[in-house]
């Protein structure tokens, strides 16, 4: 009798264990920042990114290793023409509302996010025409070869035509305007996961897609996330530790260590897309903010380089970042094409012989300069400038810091009001390309708009311009070899580091990190 | 007017919203275009009597960071500030109302003095790490109450309260205590000198001699008679409880507008901000004209009638 009660207990409870696991995995997501809105093509930054994988899906996605791997389209290649790339779209994928998944979806999604209204046109500023072919095929032809159009497109969203011009949302909304539509506050994709509740600032839940095409291809156990962003680092840590939630991004870094130390807790730790550096104002004949008259101290490659070995990269790491950076010689991080071991080794620190230029120059007493800084963009972006202003007062630069929030800090230099100030560098499409045409090419009204350095060269100009449309990857990897190695011997940017991102989740949660800092949940699995 | 006025001179220090709007990508010319659409290159003037115009309608734009129509954030925020504001006013007066009395009756007293001690630290403790300290003591490591949020919400005449679910109370306590404390410990310190002042009194040594109980005395005749000033401070202290919410509603993640707010200034969201000081004006104005009323049903020497 007590025997048989016991097997029935022993088989009830396997019962409830298996039900339990079969039941609903819930993850709760906490992150800094919320995702500005839900219309796919209104806004182009990481946390409104990073909600919109979840439910809506690109052509082509980045996977936790941010490699690129098939989503709505299955293969991808260039015609022959060489300015029309073809791609064969995935069969039988509904959208959330249950309609169809066509080539028409994808001519209207990509159309849209061309229009002016749209945030993401810069992207596609290359594209001439998207047509289709047939129902699972579309061709885009760009206005001369480009070789990496499918990296550009990793974050371009597809929307369901029918339903999207049903709710009279046809162009991405327009703010100036006074527009408000439906897909601002819904969502109707084709991804893992569909809306389920929202309150912007506040909650966001979503539920597993029972349709999802990507069923037994991805672990997908995650039937429920909910996604509460907190702004504040430590509260956001102190949900972690009691509990309350499951995952966290953005880990302040003096909190690092605490939660590595939690039971129960862990720490996953990838180097982030994402460049750390000071630019100069070398091409200017005389700078605003020195104390010399009449010529420009930073126009001589000799001060340049002075300040390049005056800092001192692994002390800004131990000190300033507690061991959470990766010190760079070159303004690109590791996963770019076109990053090489010679190009990331920084020269060492050494006062004297930045002292020495710095006499050669004719700075030998040195001279005083404004450093711009933002004090809430980067990880400890403003103690990494005092820093800086510390090891340039070694060799004689009299930096005065002026650090400021970053709605007023980017202005200065997207304006050229700085002589010296702090960027950091992410590269969405993965390659050099990207960085030159905004940080290295002159400036016009189509390059160099982040190029605060006035640095000009009309043959790196030309070099730059020719990667847009060289097919042969090995003339332009040589190419992209070439610029690198103007822009370090010119010493045009002084590069920092790589910032380092962290999550911080509980034990059971199995989830590396994503170096774009995008989690795709459909990739998270649960230790058993 | 005013408020508008200088508010609206000072967001061209606040940086250029046109740059988080577009994003990296953006060339120049998208960059001139967007600022032309949205107005921003007209002067100062010509902006402000463009968005006094369209307040006066109940238009108050739409939002740059958010991209949903200002009027309607605001009031769906509103209802999680006034909720929070009330609870932590209820907490502030009630409990500074009653440790004010008893350390003034018993002013002597060991605990009294501690009492006394204690609100120092309630006056001098920046909101921030009070915040932070509730939340280590009570979240993390005793576990009772959440760290963060509004925990869920019940309508009510087709408004959310979190005050309504037993989850939404419990989320409301830290936060409010945290807004609270401050107003509650001046409040406190207030009640008590005013009380000390009356207390010294001639009617209250006579209500003595006339024999009448400590408590008559005490509540009866000593404590309404500090009602006036406590009200006038009180008053003034709610309205800067819905303004200082910021702080508090940050640490919190209170999804209030005190946190939309602070993520407009962030974003050079100037529709929101806009909006904003023009509401916690109205509030201060409002609350003012309330409190002045009050004076009359507290203090009937006032009425104009008896004159």
């Amino acid at each position: 009798m007590t025997k048989t009660f016991l097997k029935l207990t022993a088989a009830s409870l396997a019962l409830c264990a298996g039900l339990s696991a079969a039941n609903a995995e819930t993850l709760r997501w906490a992150r800094a920042g919320d995702s500005l809105t839900l219309d796919p093509h209104a806004q182009n930054e990481g946390p409104t990114h990073a909600l919109a994988h979840q439910m809506y899906e690109p052509l082509l996605q980045r996977d936790m290793e941010a490699k690129i791997i098939p989503a709505l389209a299955t293969s991808w290649e260039p015609t022959e023409d060489p300015n029309v790339w073809e791609f064969k779209l995935r069969e039988g994928v509904k959208f959330h509302g249950g309609q169809d998944f066509t080539a028409d979806d994808v001519v209207f999604s990509l159309k849209r996010a061309m229009m002016p209204t749209s945030a993401m046109k810069e992207l596609l500023a290359s594209v001439k025409d998207v047509r289709k072919v047939d129902d699972l095929t579309v061709q885009i032809e760009t206005t001369g070869p480009n070789p990496l159009l499918p990296n550009n497109l990793t974050n371009l969203f597809i929307m369901d035509a029918d339903w999207t011009l049903e709710n009279g949302c046809e162009a991405p909304q327009d703010i100036a305007n006074g527009g408000d539509n439906p897909c601002v506050r819904s969502v109707n994709g084709t991804g893992a996961f569909v809306l389920d509740s929202r309150k912007q600032d506040s909650k966001t839940v979503l539920k597993q897609n029972e349709n999802y095409w990507g069923k037994g291809e991805f672990p997908m156990e995650v039937t429920e996330i909910i996604y509460t962003p907190i702004q504040e680092g430590a509260t956001r840590v102190a949900a972690l530790l009691s509990g309350e939630v499951d995952l966290i991004q953005d880990v302040p870094v003096q909190d690092l260590a605490r939660v590595g130390e939690t039971d129960g807790l862990k720490l996953n730790t990838a180097p982030q897309n994402r460049t750390i550096f000071f630019g100069m104002n070398l091409g200017a004949d005389d700078l605003t903010s020195d104390t010399v008259d009449g010529k420009n101290p930073l126009a001589d490659k000799r001060v340049r380089e002075a300040m390049n070995i005056a800092i001192n990269r692994d002390a800004i790491k131990k000190v300033v970042m507690r061991e959470q950076s990766a010190p760079t010689g070159v303004i690109m991080p590791p996963f770019v094409n076109g990053w090489t071991e010679a190009l990331d080794a920084y020269p060492e620190y050494d006062v004297a012989k930045a002292k020495a230029l710095m006499e050669e120059a004719g700075y030998g007493d040195g001279f005083g300069l404004t450093l711009n800084c933002p004090n809430d963009r980067y990880i400890n972006d403003e103690a990494i400038c005092q820093a800086a202003v510390g090891m340039l007062g070694q060799i004689g630069i009299k930096v005065n810091l002026d650090a400021k929030p970053k709605a007023q800090h980017f202005p200065l230099i997207t304006n050229r009001e700085t002589d010296f100030y702090m960027l950091g560098w992410g590269v969405p499409t993965f390659d050099s390309e990207y960085i030159f045409n905004f940080l290295v090419h002159t400036t016009d009204d189509k390059y160099g708009s982040w190029n605060g350095t006035g640095f000009s060269n009309a043959d790196i100009d030309a070099k730059i311009k020719s990667l847009a449309s060289e097919t042969d990857a090995e003339v332009r990897n040589a190419t992209i070899g070439e610029i690198w190695d103007t822009a370090k011997a010119e010493t045009l940017y002084l590069p920092i580091h790589n910032q380092v991102l962290n999550w911080g989740m509980k034990d059971n949660v199995d989830f590396p990190v994503q170096p774009e800092d995008q989690p795709h949940f459909k990739f998270l699995t649960f230790k058993k | 007017m005013a408020v508008g006025f200088i508010s609206f001179a000072m967001f061209k220090f606040m940086g250029d919203p046109v740059e988080n709007m577009l994003g990296q990508e953006a060339t120049l010319a998208d960059k001139a275009e967007l600022e032309e659409r949205l107005g921003l290159n007209d002067p100062i003037i010509v902006q402000y009597f463009r968005f006094l115009e369209r307040a006066l309608s109940g238009d108050f734009g739409v939002s740059y960071r958010a991209g949903l129509p200002v009027g309607e954030l605001i009031l769906d925020r509103l209802p999680a500030t006034l909720e929070l504001a009330l609870l932590s006013g209820v907490i502030a007066i009630s409990l500074g109302f009653v440790l004010g009395v008893y350390t003034a009756i018993r002013r002597d007293g060991i605990a009294a003095h501690f009492i006394m001690t204690a609100s120092l630290v309630g006056v001098s403790l920046p909101t921030f790490l009070i915040g932070v300290f509730l939340i280590w003591l009570f979240a993390v490591n005793l576990g009772w109450l959440p760290a963060f949020g509004r925990g869920e919400t019940r309508s009510l005449f087709g408004v959310d309260l979190a005050i309504l679910t037993w989850n939404g109370f419990k989320s409301m306590i830290l936060p409010a205590v945290t807004l609270g404390l401050y107003q509650m410990t001046l409040i406190m310190r207030l009640v008590r000198s005013e009380m000390l002042e009356v207390l010294r009194t001639d009617y209250i040594r006579f209500a003595r001699a006339r024999g009448l109980s400590q408590k008559t005395v005490n509540f009866g005749h000593a404590m309404k008679n500090t009602l006036v000033p406590v009200i006038t401070v009180t008053g003034l202290q709610f309205g800067s409880i819905v303004a200082f919410a910021i702080i508090t509603e940050s640490v919190f993640q209170w999804p209030g507008v005190g946190l939309l707010f602070i993520n407009a200034v962030s974003f050079v969201d100037i529709p929101v901000m806009s909006a904003y000081l023009l509401l916690v004006a109205v509030i201060f104005v409002t609350i003012n004209l309330i409190v002045d009323l009050l004076y009359f049903t507290i203090d009937p020497r006032l009425s104009v009638s008896k004159n």
